[in-house]
């Protein structure tokens, strides 16, 4: 589904992805581990395509198809989604529209009727209750004054919303108590499928006691250096980052 | 016989505007003041008096700094003082699309009142509503209690030459305890086919206890050059509570200059809305006197500009009794070479402890060249009082942009849908649902390009060749 090949990506002359490797298959759900500043959202953006960020070597492919051709709502409509580790808050646009909006825009793209306004209802009340989100968030204004728990469950909701193919989770557990992480990753898990791959990247193992990923990659200065099954999570977690760097040799640079 | 007058002529001998006016209303004096009674007569000879003595502004003129007139001197326009309000079917001129808002509307064309059955309507409850002038010759007591009493013509402006000129308007008298229940509805049409300027003069009076909501529309009918200078008088007595709506959707050669002038009694409310749609030249000066205690004034203010137009909001709040509330908001979406200017001045009086006032005014510009000015004035004389003013000027929100385009939106939708929010703090504190409703949608149809100046107010009409502005989202 997703393949990286030898990805360089700078801001402002300053490298911080360099010769990154990542191939994601349908179905499959990968965690992306790693201290903070390694670049981790930074490769989120890049795939759902922030133009903050000048990609100066390699290449992405999307289902066979070139990814950083695309602007960024067209990779959304092709199926890619980003949970951002920071909704963004929009006073004065309803959930209901924005959405609605959203996903008649990919339909559109799609060569498909736009949905009604009882139809997307209909599905909205459908996808509350598959991610078992009861809250009235959808009432709302995007974001607006949510906590940061409500924020995160609304990324998990416009996911299954969106129904993307992809979907990036960047930092989705962070600053959540328990109970809302379990929502999340109740909702992630409900969505997954044969169909659809995830990217999970977080600092912590804890998320990924919800969500078990069959994957995990450890990042270090822009790059993945370590790769390995479900129990890297556990070693990480008892060994600390620094045991990745001894073991991959990793030296700092003088 | 009418005589026929354009200032072009006054100008090919070389005066200026103001003396080219007064000149105007010596020639003309008997038909402008015919059948006034004589105390309005007295006020118009001084107003006039005054027209020739402080004149306009200039760009030199406290609070004119930013707003050029002399453009609106420049053309030829043509005068016609006879009587002109008369029954008319103004079905004739527009078709009507009032649906949900279920208001009394009342209609001035070219500055007179115009009507279907007669000119002053009397309701049960002792309401009274139809024309000026009309009203100075059946209420002529009430008229001239109020009439020039709390508009100030002494500065230089366009107060004066209003009240000089003025002919006729809206009169509205509410008696003790009423409430007027549907919403008033003034439609100001202009429709000439020669440049004209016209002078409207509203007087508003709302005795004890009473309630009322207007929405004002000016209107332009085609893209014709025109001047309307108006003034509302409103005299909010205790406890009395008043929604004023003002839409603006004009055409790009028209110029307007309009006065609200708000006088406030006890625990009196005041509400006011202005949406500025489309416009040439547009100038709202609005000055409220919080002139007993408990009074309590509000003003919203949304303007969406766009080519050459040119928009200033004057503000003057004067708190001259403790314990009063005001509180503004002035939100701008600027495009083009459209400019703006935003100013608002706040004066506590040294007796007005507990004041709250509230002002902030914020700009949102989408090219290089449009232009925002913002002057908040805050004059404190009393020691406790809460007052606060801010102003910003920005462009969008990158993030959210990007937050929105990585849902499947692309750049137009994004925009649009940013714009949109923007206006929507404004938009949102519209009261009454439907008129809400109405104007969500005007402000979308403005955004998106789809405005003409003939989709007014809450009236549709048909127009032969509607004019469209867009707000160019290339260009962001």
């Amino acid at each position: 589904m997703l393949i990286i090949k030898d990805l360089k990506v700078s801001i402002q002359g300053k490298t911080i992805l360099n010769k990154l490797n990542l191939e994601v298959k349908t179905g499959e759900v990968h965690a992306i581990m790693g201290p903070n500043g390694t670049g981790k959202s930074t490769l989120a953006s890049v795939i759902a395509g922030r133009d903050m960020f000048d990609v100066d070597a390699g290449e992405i492919s999307f289902m066979g198809q070139d990814l950083l051709d695309m602007d960024p709502e067209v990779r959304a409509r092709e199926g890619v989604f980003l949970g951002f580790q920071y909704p963004v808050e929009i006073p004065g646009v309803s959930m209901a529209l924005f959405l609605r909006t959203a996903i008649n825009e990919k339909r559109k793209y799609h060569g498909l009727e736009p949905l009604s306004g009882a139809e997307f209802l209909k599905l909205m009340e459908k996808r509350k209750k598959l991610v078992d989100i009861h809250s009235k968030l959808t009432n709302r204004a995007v974001n607006e004054g949510f906590s940061g728990g409500e924020k995160k469950k609304n990324e998990i909701f416009q996911m299954a919303m969106l129904e993307p193919k992809l979907s990036i989770l960047d930092e989705t557990d962070s600053g959540l108590d328990i109970d809302a992480l379990k929502v999340v990753a109740n909702g992630v898990n409900k969505l997954r499928s044969a169909e659809n791959s995830t990217i999970i990247i977080t600092h912590y193992q804890r998320l990924l006691q919800y969500i078990i990923p069959d994957f995990v990659h450890v990042m270090y200065d822009g790059r993945i250096v370590k790769s390995g099954g479900k129990q890297l999570a556990y070693e990480l977690e008892e060994k600390g980052y620094e045991w990745v760097k001894n073991e991959v040799g990793i030296r700092e640079e003088i | 016989m009418k005589k026929m007058n354009t200032m072009q002529e006054s100008l090919t001998q070389n005066l200026s505007p103001e003396q080219t006016m007064v000149n105007l209303f010596k020639d003309h004096r008997h038909q402008i003041t015919a059948d006034h009674p004589e105390k309005i007569i007295q006020l118009k000879e001084k107003a006039i008096q005054q027209v020739g003595a402080v004149g306009f502004p200039e760009l030199t003129t406290e609070d004119w700094r930013f707003t050029n007139v002399e453009p609106l001197f420049e053309v030829p326009y043509h005068y016609d003082f006879s009587n002109q309000s008369r029954p008319f079917d103004i079905e004739s001129i527009f078709t009507c699309d009032v649906y949900d808002l279920d208001t009394f509307s009342v209609t001035l064309l070219n500055g007179w009142f115009v009507y279907k059955n007669a000119p002053l309507t009397s309701l049960k409850d002792g309401t009274l509503i139809g024309s000026l002038s009309k009203a100075m010759e059946v209420y002529p007591d009430l008229v001239l209690k109020h009439l020039g009493s709390i508009a100030d013509i002494t500065k230089p402006g366009f107060s004066a030459l209003n009240t000089a000129f003025f002919q006729d308007g809206l009169f509205i008298y509410i008696p003790e305890g009423v409430k007027v229940e549907k919403p008033i509805q003034l439609i100001n049409i202009v429709n000439s086919e020669n440049p004209i300027l016209t002078h409207p003069r509203h007087l508003i009076i709302q005795e004890k206890n009473t309630k009322l909501t207007l929405v004002h529309c000016d209107h332009s009918l085609t893209n014709n050059v025109s001047f309307t200078n108006s003034i509302s008088e409103t005299f909010l007595d205790t406890g009395a509570e008043m929604e004023f709506y003002k839409v603006q959707n004009k055409g790009p050669n028209s110029g307007v200059m309009s006065h609200s002038f708000f006088s406030q009694k006890f625990n009196s409310k005041l509400n006011h809305t202005s949406l500025t749609l489309n416009g040439g030249f547009t100038k709202n000066l609005i000055n409220v006197v919080l002139e007993e205690q408990e009074a309590n004034a509000t003003l919203n203010g949304l303007y969406l500009v766009d080519g050459n137009q040119h928009i200033d909001n004057q503000i003057q709040i004067d708190h001259a009794s403790p314990h009063c509330i005001s509180e503004q908001l002035f939100k701008g979406i600027l495009d083009d070479e459209a400019t703006a200017v935003f100013n608002g001045k706040i004066m506590v009086r040294k007796d007005a402890q507990k004041t709250l006032a509230y002002q902030n005014n914020k700009n949102l510009l989408l090219s290089d060249d449009a232009r925002a000015n913002a002057q908040p004035q805050l004059e404190i004389y009393a020691d406790d009082v809460k007052c606060s003013h801010g102003a910003t000027v920005g462009q969008l929100d990158q993030d959210a942009m990007f937050y929105l385009r990585s849902r499947g939106l692309d750049k137009r939708a994004a925009r649009q849908l940013l714009m949109y929010a923007y206006a929507a703090e404004v938009v949102n504190r519209i009261g009454i649902e439907p008129l809400r409703e109405r104007i969500d949608h005007l402000v979308d149809k403005r955004l998106k390009g789809e405005l003409s100046i003939c989709d007014q107010c809450v009236l549709h009409c048909n127009s032969k060749e509607p004019a469209v502005f867009n707000i160019d989202m290339n260009k962001i």
